[in-house]
This record gives structure tokens, C-alpha cells and sequence, in this order.
């Protein structure tokens, strides 16, 4: 650092290598960093279950004890992602659960138009604390659904709300948004076929 | 071009006796030069151009936004005005006007012959007229410019965005780059070219100030191009990095972007603080009161504003503990920034003061800048900022803390610096009455907004309910005003570069510092043998 000041000193022609070396070094690293932060976020929210985003297949088929004590709200939404035609909506809006039982609801879709279409719903659960305490056995959302024109579908959700839910909640939302993958079909087989990891569902 | 010319001529003349060749003739002395002072010149040129552009674009909007309804241009143009302004001010105005000092001063200020990396240097000047042209062209192409905020979030940049968007990323790329060659230079210079005997804490404040900035560059300056990179693959390459559909996050991109962003706007003040320091020091007559607290703080300045980037996304859905955090860190920032106005006004107390323009434009600095901390402060309390939260309030915060911040830093800079670079003394007359105009213009246009943002105005609307009409009345009439002014400017330093009363080597008496040593104008080379520091 302070070799520019000594009579010894390196030539600034070598010197100034070394900064750049360094510089560089701080560049190249900070740019894989701004990738890095797409992994590292999504790892970040399963870990701390904040942003909603829930989890993949959940494999034991029951946690255990149910809790008949204490019931749990759950309500259900659906929503059209832009440009998404389909009628969407849940068959249950909302159901007093609780925790520890597997519970089994569906949602209705149709495609009203005339020519097939494939949709992909992206869940979000609030509030998000809950988000690590809501498991899904089963749910529409791990796959896409094609629907021919005209066709119309019950999908069913499966979950259970875990005994060690924290007591202060008493009430979840899961929402769902349906976005249309038609075009992306062609191009790549299963969605994210991008940056993300994370496989929602 | 024609400004060009007259801006160095005075430069140019005085020492084509020296043993060194002067600078080329032409066209060519331009593009090719290798030279400090030179590049210096293109960079403040280059950027006080941007400044006139991004300006216009803010006299666009002020306009239209000067009685309520849609009088002037459609929404879909107003939306393009805010970005490109947003855009151009930043990367284009005051980004660039720092570097420029930097070459300017710099080498000057630490007995350094030239830049270390002269070559460099040339291609990073030339790289950022190519990237606003590529900008600036997106006005004229299909379904217009960028939209979408200077912040450009995802998905409004991504699947709502103009087809000129890949434009626009691609002049980000280039801006990036040439930051970034930037700020390379700057460390090598002052790592490997400070003369014998000057220690890192006998270094002048605004070389501290360059470091550190020159530091937050190349932290950041690679993850907004990263940012930007992720944008193209998501618009063309059917990648989906803030889609949700395809598994992707709009959050992230906002997270990714303040990542950039807060650094951002420290690079944008702390070469200020460094001028300043030097200005206040230099029309008080006396040494810089905490010399080592100041290159501390803004250490500390620096390291800090990689932690509390959340603080712009309060209401985007931060779990309370990361609200808690990012309040307090923020806050925490406001310390070291104390730390730093305490000792400009300890500086001043008792001192011999006099009022030139540089000083007036400093003082100024102090007061308004604070201003603007105290409005971050407010912001910076999550509970208060969901009702602050785009609204004009976080307009005029910015505004307080960019135009009496950043841009009088640059003005007050410009005339401390002007007789030593043109060897002439700009007048002084016109120079107060052009701190005097800016200053009541810049207030009566941005604090009137303040009371439009609690009252619960948006921001970036062509278009407003009928109880604020009255303000972004006054607002508008001292954004003309201060647009206006700026043509004075123009004037006074052109006008000073063709002639006026000569400058001795030192213009000010209180000023300090090896720049002051060499003669006025400064020749075209300098230090060639390095000077003796006591
Ligand atoms: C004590 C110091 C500061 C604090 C506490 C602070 C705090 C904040 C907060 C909380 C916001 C977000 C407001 C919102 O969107 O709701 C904000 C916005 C902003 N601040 Fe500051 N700030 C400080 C200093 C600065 C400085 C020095 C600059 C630039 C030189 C700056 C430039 C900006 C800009 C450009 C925005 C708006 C970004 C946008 O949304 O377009 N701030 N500030
Ligand atoms: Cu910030």
C-alpha cells in the first residue's frame, strides 16, 4: 500500500498490475455475487419461510398428533396472472382445520377458450410466519395443467397445518396465482427453466 | 465542440516552451489524449451537457405538472421524462462531473505526473458518450424510451417494458464498464502515484473521499450490471429470474437493485464531502477541524450503506425483524454523517470567514444536505415510511440531498478550482447571483414538496388531485427558475475560460494543498518530478 513511498518501491508499471489484478478480482467476484443473491435469496426464504413462498411435496402423510383442541382458518384465493383467461376459483373458500389432520380441498378451473391452453399456479401463504408450519401432500401446483378448450377440471390441494403452528396465529391464507405457460411449453419442458430453484409447489 | 476548445486554450498556451510537447491539434488531441486535465475537461463538459438534457426533461414535467389535469404531454412521454431524467442526472450529470474533478485534481493534489493508467482513462471518457447516445436514441425508437422509473422494477421493466429496454440495458452495461475502468484508475493512481513523504492520512480529504467512492464502485457497479444481465435473459432469453410464473421473484429484483442502489447514492455525495472539506477549510482560514474523524466517518459511511438497502423496501413485505434492522442501521448511518457536519461547522466557528461563491455554495451544502438527512431520517422509521412511501416526500428528500448535496458540491468545486484551471478569476458577481438564484430556486421547488408527500401526493404522476394544485405551482415556478439559472453558468464559466483577471498560483488565501503550488492555469504537464511533502 504504502511501497510508493519507499525509494525501494516496485516500479508503479508492476504495482499498478496488482491493483488492477486486485480490482479486477473485486469485480469479477461482485458480479458472481449479484447471481449468487438469486440462489441464496430463495435458500434464505425456505429457510426463514418469510416472502410466503411455500414448500415442495411434504412426504410423511400425517405429522402425528392431531391437535383436536385448537382449530385453524384457512381461507383459499385464486387469481389470473395478466393475460390468463381461465375461470379459477376455489370450491372451499374457507375451512376450520385442525392442526395435525390431512385435509383435502379443491379448486375449479375451465378454459374458456378455443384452443388448449396450460397454466402453472404459484402459491403464496400469509401471513408468513406460517409458511414452515403449512405442509402440502399433494397439490395442483407441483405440476402444470393443460386444459382443452372448453375443458373444465377439479384440481385437489392436500395439507396439513403442522400441531407446532405458533399460537398467536389462528388464521392462513394460501393464494394462488394462475399464469398462463402456453407459449413457454414448447420451449422447456417443466417450469423454471431459469434461474430459480426453487421448484414452488 | 466550440466550448471545448476555448476551455483548455488558456490551458494549452502557456507552456508550449517546456521541454514536453504540448497537447495535439485538433479533433484528434481530443479523441486520443492520454492526458489528465484534458480528460478531466471532457468528463465536466460531458457531464454539464447531461445536465442541460436531464434538465430539460425535468422542465418537461414540472410543466405539465404545473396545473393539475394532462395540458402538455401524454402520460405515456411524462412516464418516459421521470426515467430518462432519473437516468441521466445520475449516471450521466453528476456520476461523471466527480470523475471529471478526479482527473482534474487528483494527480494535482497528490504531486502525481498524471493518472497511472493514461490509456485507460481515455477509453473510459469515450465509452460513456456511446452509452447516452444508445440511451438517449431509445426517446426516438418504437413504443419510446424506458418507462419505468430510474429504479426500473421488475416486472415493469421485464414483461411491461418498452422494446427499447434492451437498449437501455445495454447503455447500463456500457456506463458500468466505464465506472468501473473509472475507478480502477483512480486506486492505482492513488495507491502507486502519491508523492514520496505522503502517508494515507496526509492525504487530502477529497482523495480520501475518491478512494472510498472509488471502493463502492467496484463493489457495486458489477450487480447492477449483474441486475441488468438478469433483466436481458428474462426479456429474451425466456429465463424467468423475477417471473413469477416461471418460479422466479419481482422481490429480488428490488433486492438486488438497492444492493446497488444505496451504495449508489453514497457514491453520488462522498466525493462532495471531500470538496467541501477542503472549500470550508480553505474561507474559514483555518486547518480542517478532525481531519482523522472525517476519513473515519466516511469509512464508516461506506460500510454501512451496504447494510441498509431495505430501508426502500419497507412496504414491499420485510418481516418485522428485518424492518427492525434495516431501521436501525439505517439510522445509524445519520451518525457518522453528524460526525461530519459537527466538524464542517466546528471549522467554520471562529473563523475568518468570506463569502466567494465556492464558500456560499458550501454553506449551502451543509444546511439544505442536512435538511435532506432529516427527511431520511423520517423516512428511515418503517411504521412512518408506509405512509411517506412513494409519495413526494421521498422526492424531496432526494432532491435535498442530490441538488444542495451533490450538485452545489460540484458547483462550489468548480469555482474553487476554475482560476487554476483556466488561469482566469470567473466574476464574481455573476457567480453570486447565480448561488443566489439556484438556491431560492432549488428551495421553492423542492420544499413545497415535502408538504405535497405527507399530504399524500404520489410520485410520478402527470396528473394530481385538485388540493395540491397550489404548491406544484410554486414547485414548478422554482424548477423554471433554477433550470434557468443554470444557463448563467453556462455563461460565467465560459466566460472565464476566454479570459477575465489574471489568477496567481493561489487564489484563495486559506487554501491548502500541493494543487496551489503550481502556477495558474495549471500546465499541461505537471509534477513530472514529484514534489517534497513535509
Ligand atoms: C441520513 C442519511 C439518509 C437516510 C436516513 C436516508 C433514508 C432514505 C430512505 C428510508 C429512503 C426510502 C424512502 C422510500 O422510498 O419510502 C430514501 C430514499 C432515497 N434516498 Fe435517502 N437517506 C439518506 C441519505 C441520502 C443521501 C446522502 C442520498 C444521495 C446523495 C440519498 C438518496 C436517496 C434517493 C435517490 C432515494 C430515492 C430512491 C427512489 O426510490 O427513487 N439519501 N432515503
Ligand atoms: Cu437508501
Amino acid at each position: 500500500m504504502a511501497d510508493a513511498n519507499s525509494d525501494t518501491s516496485p516500479t508503479p508499471r508492476r504495482s499498478n498490475r496488482r491493483v488492477i489484478a486486485w480490482c479486477m478480482t473485486g469485480v469479477v467476484g461482485m458480479f458472481a455475487f449479484g447471481f449468487a443473491l438469486v440462489p441464496l435469496y430463495d435458500v434464505f426464504c425456505e429457510i426463514t419461510g418469510i416472502n410466503g413462498k411455500t414448500g415442495g411435496r411434504y412426504e410423511a402423510s400425517s405429522t402425528g398428533q392431531v391437535d383436536a383442541d385448537r382449530t385453524v382458518t384457512v381461507q383459499f384465493l385464486a387469481s389470473n396472472g395478466p393475460g390468463m383467461s381461465w375461470e379459477f376459483r376455489p370450491v372451499t373458500r374457507s375451512i376450520k382445520v385442525h392442526p395435525g389432520e390431512p385435509v383435502t380441498v379443491n379448486f375449479f378451473a375451465q378454459n374458456p377458450g378455443d384452443t388448449p391452453m396450460v397454466g402453472q399456479a404459484v402459491p403464496s401463504l400469509s401471513p408468513s410466519e406460517g409458511t414452515p408450519y403449512f405442509h402440502k401432500t399433494e397439490c395442483f401446483c407441483f405440476n402444470q395443467q393443460p386444459l382443452e378448450a372448453g375443458e373444465s377440471t377439479e384440481m385437489p390441494l392436500v395439507f396439513i397445518v403442522d400441531p407446532e403452528l405458533p399460537e398467536y396465529i389462528t388464521k392462513l391464507t394460501l393464494s394462488y396465482t394462475l399464469y398462463d405457460q402456453s407459449q413457454h411449453i414448447e420451449v422447456s419442458g417443466p417450469v423454471g427453466a431459469g434461474a430459480s430453484t426453487n421448484k414452488n409447489g | 465542440m466550440a466550448v471545448t476548445g476555448v476551455f483548455m486554450s488558456a490551458v494549452a498556451d502557456t507552456h508550449s516552451q517546456e521541454h514536453h510537447h504540448g497537447p495535439a491539434k485538433g479533433i484528434s488531441r481530443w479523441l486520443l489524449t492520454t492526458n489528465h486535465k484534458d480528460i478531466g475537461s471532457m468528463y465536466l463538459i460531458f457531464s454539464f451537457a447531461m445536465f442541460l438534457l436531464g434538465g430539460s426533461m425535468a422542465m418537461v414535467i414540472r410543466a405539465e405538472l404545473f396545473q393539475p389535469g394532462l395540458q402538455i404531454v401524454q402520460p405515456e412521454f411524462f412516464n418516459q421524462m421521470t426515467t430518462m431524467h432519473g437516468l441521466i442526472m445520475v449516471f450521466g450529470a453528476v456520476m461523471p462531473a466527480f470523475v471529471g474533478l478526479a482527473n482534474w485534481m487528483l494527480p494535482l493534489m497528490i504531486g502525481a505526473p498524471d493518472m497511472a493508467l493514461p490509456r485507460m482513462n481515455n477509453w473510459s471518457f469515450w465509452l460513456l458518450p456511446c452509452a447516452f447516445l444508445i440511451l438517449v436514441s431509445t426517446l426516438f425508437m418504437e413504443g419510446g424510451a424506458p418507462n419505468f422509473g430510474w429504479t426500473f422494477y421488475a416486472p415493469l421493466s421485464t414483461t411491461y417494458g418498452p422494446p427499447s429496454t434492451t437498449f437501455f440495458i445495454f447503455a447500463i452495461h456500457i456506463m458500468g464498464v466505464s465506472s468501473i475502468m473509472g475507478a480502477i484508475n483512480i486506486i492505482a493512481t492513488i495507491m502507486n502515484l502519491r508523492a514520496p513523504g505522503m502517508t494515507l492520512m496526509k492525504m487530502p480529504l477529497f482523495v480520501w473521499t475518491w478512494l472510498i467512492t472509488a471502493f463502492l464502485l467496484i463493489a457495486v457497479m458489477p450487480v447492477l450490471a449483474g441486475a441488468v444481465t438478469m433483466m436481458l435473459m428474462d426479456i429474451n432469453f425466456g429465463t424467468s429470474f423475477f417471473d413469477a410464473s416461471g418460479g422466479g421473484d419481482p422481490v429480488l429484483f428490488q433486492h438486488v437493485f438497492w444492493f446497488f442502489g444505496h451504495p449508489e447514492v453514497y457514491i453520488m455525495i462522498l466525493p462532495a464531502f471531500g470538496a467541501i472539506s477542503h472549500i470550508v477549510s480553505a474561507f474559514s482560514r483555518k486547518p480542517l477541524f478532525g481531519y482523522a474523524s472525517m476519513v473515519y466517518a466516511v469509512g464508516a459511511i461506506a460500510l454501512l450503506s451496504f447494510i441498509v438497502w431495505a430501508h426502500h423496501m419497507f412496504t414491499v413485505g420485510v418481516p418485522l425483524a428485518g424492518q427492525l434492522f434495516f431501521m436501525y442501521a439505517t439510522m445509524l448511518i445519520a451518525v457518522p454523517t453528524g460526525v461530519k457536519v459537527f466538524n464542517w461547522v466546528t471549522t467554520m466557528f471562529r473563523g475568518s470567514l468570506t463569502f466567494e461563491a465556492p464558500m456560499l455554495f458550501a454553506v449551502a451544502f451543509i444546511i439544505l444536505f442536512s435538511i435532506g438527512g432529516f427527511s431520511g431520517l423520517m423516512l428511515a422509521i418503517a411504521p412512518a415510511d408506509f405512509q411517506y412511501h412513494d409519495t413526494y416526500f421521498v422526492v424531496a428528500h432526494f432532491h435535498y440531498v442530490l441538488v444542495p448535496g451533490a450538485i452545489f458540491g460540484i458547483f462550489a468545486s468548480a469555482y474553487f478550482w476554475l482560476p487554476k484551471w483556466t488561469g482566469h478569476m470567473y466574476d464574481e458577481t455573476l457567480a453570486k447571483t447565480h448561488f443566489w438564484l439556484s438556491f431560492i430556486g432549488m428551495n421553492l421547488a423542492f420544499f413545497p414538496m415535502h408538504f405535497l408527500g405527507l399530504a399524500g401526493m404520489p410520485r410520478r404522476i402527470p396528473d394530481y388531485a385538485l388540493q395540491f394544485a397550489d404548491f406544484n405551482m410554486v414547485s414548478s415556478i422554482g424548477a423554471f427558475m433554477f433550470g434557468a439559472t443554470q444557463l448563467l453558468f453556462l455563461f460565467i464559466v465560459v466566460k472565464c475560460a476566454r479570459g477575465g483577471e489574471k489568477a496567481p498560483a493561489k487564489p484563495w488565501d486559506g487554501a491548502e494543498g500541493l494543487e496551489w503550488t503550481l502556477p495558474s492555469p495549471a500546465p499541461y504537464h505537471t509534477f513530472t518530478t514529484p514534489p517534497d511533502i513535509k
